[in-house]
C-alpha cells in the first residue's frame, strides 16, 4: 500500500503498515521537555515511583523558557529538571543552549524518528522527515519512563509549493498566508505533508520555519521529506550517520491537498489576536510598533539573524521603537557573533540578548506594557502571549522586522531591502 | 452518571494563553493557585463566581496553543466539571482525558449563559433544561473513554502498571 510520510514513518516502528485513523501504541526514539511543561511530568513519574528514563540519551530536558530564571519559583522548577537528569542520566539542556526545537534539530532528531516533547512546536523536527509533535506533561512523562506512547495515526493534508518567492518574501510569509487561508483550525488532527518544486527547493532553515508553524494550523506535525539538502544539515551538525532518504510512496492518499505558488506571495503579517487573522503589508503598513522582537524557534536561526542584519547594517532603530534580538541556539550565536552580526544589531539600538525563548512567551525579558504593540517573528500572537493581555501583537519575517524596527510602524521590507 | 451545572459561554479560539496566561508562568508548580486565575483572560470573572459543577461552553477550537496540560488541569480544579465547544485543538483535547476531565464535541450555538445543563456522558446526551432542548455529542475514541473511566492516564499506568488499551 502507498503511504504518506506519516504512515512509513509510524508503520516502520511497528514493522506493518497503517492506515489513518487507527490506533497504535509505539515506541518513541526521542523525548523532550522543558522548564515550563516538564515540572508536573516530572511530578507525574515520581508520583507513579516510575522515575526512570528508557532512553536516558534521548530524553532531553530543555531549561530554554525562562532562562535564566527570573524568579524564585521558577529556579526551583528548574532545579526539579537538574535532579532527575542526575538521577536518571537524561540530557540537561542549560540555559546557555537554547530553544528546545532548535536544539532538537541541531542535536538530537534524525529521519525516520518519533519524536514526542511536551511543547506544542516540537513539530518543527518535521522539517528533518521525523515524526515529531507535541504533548502534554503527563503524555511525555509517560514515554521518557516507558519509551512508547499511543498514537492515532494522522490523516494527511498535502501543501504543494511550486513558484520562487520575489525578492523581500520569505518562509514566514508563506506559512502565515498558508494558515491565513485554511484557518487556525483547518489541518486539525491531520499531518501536513510540505511537497512539491517550492519544498525541494527550499533551504533547511525555511524548512524549520514552516514545520514549526504547523501546531498554528491545528496539525499534528508537518513534514518534509528527507534530502541530499537535509543530508547537508545533518553533516553540518556532525552527524551525517544519521540520515536516511525518507519520502513518500508515489499514490498515498491525501486528506486534502492545498496548493501555493510562492510567487504570488507578498510579505505577510498576522494581526492581533489570531495566527489566522492574516493581511498583507500594505494593508497593515502604518501602524506604529513599541517594540520589535526578532527571535524564536521559529525565526531566531543564522539565516534570519543575516537577513535581518542586512536590513540594520548602517541604519538606527527608530528611537520610540525598542528592539530586541535573541538568537535561537548557542551555535546560532557563536555564528552571528563570528559574522559581526550581533555587533550591527548593537550599533542598530537592539538589545541582543543570550539565546533562549526570551520575549515570547511572557515570562520575562520583554514583557509589553498595557495597549503596546510589538511586531515578533514569532508563531503566535494570542491576547496575553507576551505577558500581557492588554498588548497587541503582530506576527511577520525577519525582513519585516527589521524594516519595522527602523521605520517605527509596520513597514514593507522590500523598501529597505539593498 | 449525570452532570448538572450551569454553563459558562465562551467564544471561539479560547486559547492556553487565555486559561493559564504566561503572566502566571511561575506558578505552574502551583496549581491550586495557578486556579484561581483560570480563564482570567477571556473573562475576568469566571474563576472568582463560577460554582463547582459548572460547564464551560465555547465555540470553535478551544484549547488552541501550547501544550500546558495546566490549562485542563485547572479547569479542573477549579469544579468545572465538563468542556462542551464546536471543536477542540488536538494537544488541549488529548490532555484534558488524559488528567480525567470530560470534553465534549457538541453543537454549542443554542446554549447561553447560566442555562442549566444535564449531561450524561454514557448516553451522549446533553439536556437543556433551561431551554427544554435536547442535545448530542459524538461519542469519544474508545482508549479515550477507557484513560477517562480509569480518571486519567496516571491512573490508568497506577492500574495497569502499562498502556492496556
Ligand atoms: S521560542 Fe516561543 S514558541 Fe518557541 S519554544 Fe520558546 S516559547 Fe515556545
Amino acid at each position: 500500500m502507498a503511504s504518506t510520510l506519516s504512515e512509513k514513518i509510524i508503520g516502520a516502528h511497528l514493522g506493518r503498515s497503517v492506515k489513518p485513523g487507527e490506533i497504535v501504541i509505539t515506541g518513541v526514539d526521542v523525548t523532550a521537555l522543558q522548564d515550563g511543561t516538564g515540572p508536573l511530568a516530572l511530578q507525574q513519574l515520581e508520583d507513579l515511583g516510575l522515575v526512570r528514563a528508557e532512553n536516558p540519551e534521548k530524553t532531553i530536558l530543555f531549561i530554554d523558557h525562562a532562562a535564566p530564571s527570573p524568579r524564585k519559583e521558577l529556579s526551583n522548577a528548574h532545579m526539579s529538571l537538574r535532579g532527575f537528569a542526575a538521577k536518571t542520566g537524561a540530557v540537561l539542556s542549560e540555559i546557555n543552549e537554547g530553544v528546545c526545537h532548535q536544539r532538537l534539530v541541531e542535536s538530537y532528531a534524525s529521519p525516520g524518528d518519533i519524536l514526542i516533547g511536551a511543547d506544542s512546536h516540537t513539530c518543527t523536527s518535521g522539517a528533518l522527515a521525523a515524526f515529531s509533535t507535541g504533548m502534554g506533561s503527563t503524555d511525555v512523562g509517560i514515554g521518557i519512563a516507558t519509551g512508547k506512547t499511543w498514537l492515532k495515526v494522522p490523516e494527511t493534508l498535502r501543501v504543494e509549493i511550486t513558484g520562487k518567492f520575489n525578492r523581500g518574501v520569505y518562509a514566514k510569509d508563506l506559512i502565515l498566508s498558508l494558515i491565513g487561508d485554511i484557518s487556525a483550525d483547518g489541518a486539525t488532527y491531520m499531518a501536513l505533508e510540505f511537497s512539491g518544486p517550492g519544498a525541494e527547493a527550499m533551504t533547511m532553515s525555511e524548512r524549520f520555519t514552516l514545520a514549526n508553524m504547523a501546531v498554528e494550523a491545528g496539525a499534528k506535525t508537518g513534514l518534509f521529506a528527507s534530502d541530499e539538502k537535509t543530508r547537508g544539515w545533518l553533516l553540518e551538525q556532525g552527524r551525517e550517520e544519521c540520515f536516511q532518504e525518507l519520502k513518500a510512496d508515489e499514490g498515498a492518499e491525501y486528506a486534502r491537498t492545498v496548493e501555493i505558488d510562492a510567487g504570488t506571495l507578498e510579505p505577510t503579517i498576522s494581526a492581533p489576536h489570531t495566527v489566522d487573522n492574516t493581511k498583507t503589508i500594505g494593508e497593515a503598513a502604518g501602524t506604529k510598533v513599541d517594540q520589535v522582537f526578532i527571535g524564536t524557534c521559529t525565526n531566531g536561526r543564522i539565516e534570519d539573524l543575516r537577513i535581518a542584519a542586512d536590513i540594520l547594517r548602517g541604519r538606527r532603530r527608530n528611537k520610540d521603537t525598542r528592539l530586541i534580538v535573541t538568537p535561537a541556539s548557542r551555535s546560532v550565536y557563536i555564528q552571528a557573533a563570528s559574522e559581526g552580526l550581533l555587533e550591527v544589531f548593537a550599533e542598530a539600538g537592539a538589545l541582543v540578548t543570550g539565546p533562549g525563548c526570551g520575549a515570547c512567551v511572557g515570562v520575562h525579558g520583554g514583557i509589553l506594557g498595557d495597549g503596546e504593540v510589538c511586531l515578533a517573528t514569532q508563531n503566535r500572537n494570542f491576547q496575553g502571549r507576551m505577558g500581557n493581555a492588554e498588548a497587541f501583537i503582530y506576527l511577520g519575517s525577519p525582513a519585516t522586522a527589521a524594516a519595522t524596527a527602523i521605520a517605527g510602524e509596520i513597514a514593507d521590507p522590500r523598501e529597505y531591502l539593498r | 452518571m449525570i452532570l448538572r451545572g450551569k454553563a459558562w459561554k465562551f467564544g471561539d479560539s479560547i486559547s492556553t494563553d487565555h486559561i493559564a496566561p504566561g503572566r502566571y508562568f511561575h506558578l505552574r508548580t502551583n496549581l491550586p493557585e495557578l486556579a484561581k486565575h483560570v480563564l482570567e483572560d477571556a473573562n475576568t470573572e469566571f474563576a472568582s463566581k463560577m460554582s463547582p459543577g459548572d460547564f464551560v461552553v465555547a465555540g470553535r477550537n478551544f484549547g488552541l496553543g501550547s501544550s500546558r496540560e495546566h490549562a485542563p488541569r485547572i479547569i479542573k480544579l477549579a469544579g468545572v466539571k465538563a468542556v462542551l465547544a464546536q471543536s477542540f485543538a488536538r494537544i488541549f483535547f488529548r490532555n484534558s482525558i488524559n488528567v480525567g476531565l470530560p470534553v465534549l464535541e457538541i453543537d454549542t450555538s443554542g446554549i447561553e449563559q447560566g442555562d442549566e445543563l444535564e449531561i450524561d456522558l454514557a448516553a451522549g446526551t446533553v439536556r437543556n433544561v433551561t431551554r427544554d432542548q435536547m442535545l448530542t455529542f459524538a461519542p469519544l475514541p474508545d482508549v479515550m473513554v477507557k484513560i477517562l473511566n480509569d480518571g486519567g492516564l496516571v491512573e490508568h499506568f497506577r492500574k495497569y502498571g502499562d498502556f492496556n488499551l
